[in-house]
């Protein structure tokens, strides 16, 4: 995963689900590039044809609520997100983001950012800057630090011999 | 410790844990459906395992999209098929004796009191209400469950959520959820532990338990609990493969927080659209015109939610402006469904019976809404285009709710029914 990175944004609000994120009718695949198609379309119907390799998603809080659906971080990675940021994630996607190695980053305050506008996320240092504002975001528990390092949760089983 | 505590450190050996430990945890049974199974298929082959931990505690239910809706659908519960047969799965469930899994599951017994359980599907954490500690994973934690038998946890915080006094007639588990989601917020419980207990609890069944306990994940909760109790053990006497494991939470147990409801005072409540914390009392709805009625769903799909809405629907009409469609959540609840008499029930009053699916719930097919549709449903979500078109709205409610809506054609709780 790189350091830094400078992105432009899509923002979204609170409580953004996965039926948002990616439909349960396009769920009969699991081809990334399938559900990068519809990705975010029932928030916004043009987000895929929008959306360009290397943005970044802000949003409010509980972002990722509803299903256990893994296509939905698979959909946004596909799609090209480079990564999430948000006030917070509901908890399975938080857990499956980070097992498929989509970059998410929880930070509490309010980025007054706007769609098409540029970040800087600095991912080693846990900062978000937005117009010379830095934004303080949560550091990852040790253990997340070591399956995001790992590269995901299957590399990491691997890596302790548990295949 | 709390019951869920207790569950975690017995799962992770250790004699105490504390919230915010993070813990490794041996898992008794894990589960995925037909849209999470393959991309966990998918996962175990990438990396190469030979096989799974134990065949007889993992399930593959096809429930989703089934009986296939179209040739894609059909390739993904062929690929489960196939990596059952592989494997041993013996819990893969065909057509003909699936149900949705945790309705089918805890009637099957394969889940039990006291157990640890992931599965790859939100909705796992139904079996709380049976007093198992049971939580909802990606694909991917569940092929890395499938092949090392354990996984990581955070101990969640507890918040305890005391039902004071006795529901009223037309009071259900679903509308005692739906209270507190609307009182707590989709993440009023995000990261943390919902434990039930009170005189309100005490009297509920073990399937208004089920329910309650299917509906934490709509307030964001890792899981809820419900004590294992006379009637729960009762329920399993016939049914539990494995022997059962009853925790209490101890008088010194740590609560974040302590919620107290009088439930003597609920009133049939919906969750209007679009979220399920957008709760209301039916009787403060206004006239909300319906096009399509729902009972079914791993929320209310069991026998005791088809006795309740066949009591209020018999030698009644639906509305000729209504769709009703009943979807027994199991094959085994059809079945008894049928000896009670209540499908005929169903069928007189002029609903679509169907063979147990998740179907509409999801927008899968079975019932999906046409643009600027308005739906009551005994299901658990109702984000925007949920079950069809983005422009259509979908109302939660109990199955007594959903009953006596079908027959007025207007949201209604059963008692506007009295005299029809
Ligand atoms: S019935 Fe609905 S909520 Fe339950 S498992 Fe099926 S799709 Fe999910």
């Amino acid at each position: 995963m790189e350091k830094k990175i400078t992105a432009k944004v899509w923002t979204f609000g609170d409580d953004i689900n996965t039926d948002l994120i990616i439909p349960a009718r396009y769920l009969n695949t699991f081809d990334p590039k399938e559900l990068a198609k519809y990705c975010m379309v029932d928030a916004d119907a043009d987000f895929p044809q929008k959306v360009q390799p290397g943005d970044a998603i802000v949003a409010g809080k509980n972002f990722g609520c509803g299903s256990s659906r893994e296509h939905a971080p698979i959909a946004l990675k596909a799609a090209g997100i480079s990564c999430v940021v948000a006030k917070s994630f509901a908890r399975i996607f938080y857990r499956n983001a980070i097992n498929i190695g989509l970059a998410i980053v929880e930070c509490h305050e309010d980025i007054p950012v706007k769609d098409g506008e540029k970040i800087d996320i600095d991912f080693e240092n846990g900062e978000i800057t937005y117009s010379d504002r830095t934004f303080e975001s949560t550091q990852f528990p040790e253990f997340m630090k070591e399956l995001i390092q790992a590269g995901g949760l299957m590399p990491w089983i691997k890596a302790r011999g548990l295949v | 410790m709390t019951i869920t505590e207790k569950i975690l450190a017995q799962h992770a050996g250790k004699n105490k844990v504390t919230p915010g430990d993070l813990i490794t945890a041996k898992l008794d049974f894990v589960l995925a459906n037909d849209i999470t199974a393959p991309p966990a298929i998918a996962e175990f082959e990438k990396i190469g395992a030979k096989k799974v931990f134990d065949p007889a505690r993992i399930a593959l239910v096809p429930d989703h999209f089934t009986p296939n809706k179209d040739i894609k659908s059909a390739e993904q519960v062929k690929l489960m098929r196939e990596f059952a047969a592989k494997y041993g799965i013996v819990n893969f469930f065909e057509i003909g004796k699936m149900g949705v899994e945790h309705a089918l599951l805890p009637e099957q017994g394969l889940v039990v009191p006291g157990d640890c359980i992931i599965g790859a599907d939100s909705h796992t954490c139904t079996y709380g209400g049976i007093g198992a500690f049971a939580t909802g994973v990606g694909s991917t934690d569940m092929a890395a469950a499938m092949i090392t038998g354990e996984t990581w946890f955070k101990v969640p915080p507890s918040i305890k959520v005391v039902y004071h006094g006795k529901p009223g007639k037309w009071i259900s588990g679903k509308d005692m959820i739906l209270h507190l989601i609307g009182q707590i917020g989709v993440d009023g419980a995000l990261y943390k532990s919902l434990e039930f207990c009170g005189e309100g609890i005490e009297n509920l069944s073990i399937e208004g338990r089920l329910t309650m306990a299917n509906m934490v994940i709509e307030a964001g909760s890792k899981n809820g609990i419900f004590v294992a109790d006379k009637k729960t053990l009762d329920y399993y006497k016939a049914r539990a493969k494995r022997e059962p494991r009853v925790y209490t939470s101890d008088t010194g147990a740590e609560y974040e927080r302590i919620i107290d409801i009088d439930t003597s005072a609920l009133e049939p409540t919906v969750a209007c659209p679009d979220l399920p914390s957008n709760t209301k009392p039916v009787s403060r709805l206004g006239e909300i015109k319906v096009d399509q009625v729902v009972l079914g769903s791993c929320t209310n799909g069991r026998i005791e939610d088809l006795r309740i809405a066949a009591a209020i629907i018999k030698n009644k009409q639906v509305s000729p402006d209504v769709r009703f469609i009943v979807i027994p959540a199991t094959q085994q609840i059809y079945l008894q469904a049928m000896h009670e008499g209540l499908i005929e029930t169903f069928i007189k009053a002029g609903a679509a019976v169907s063979t147990p699916t998740c179907g509409p719930c999801l927008g899968g097919h079975m019932g999906i809404l046409a643009e600027g549709e308005v739906a009551v449903a005994t299901t658990n979500r109702n984000f925007t285009g949920r079950m069809g078109h983005i422009k259509s709205q979908v109302y939660l409610a109990s199955p007594a709710v959903a009953a006596a809506t079908a027959v007025t054609g207007y949201i209604s709780s059963p008692e506007s029914l009295n005299g029809r």
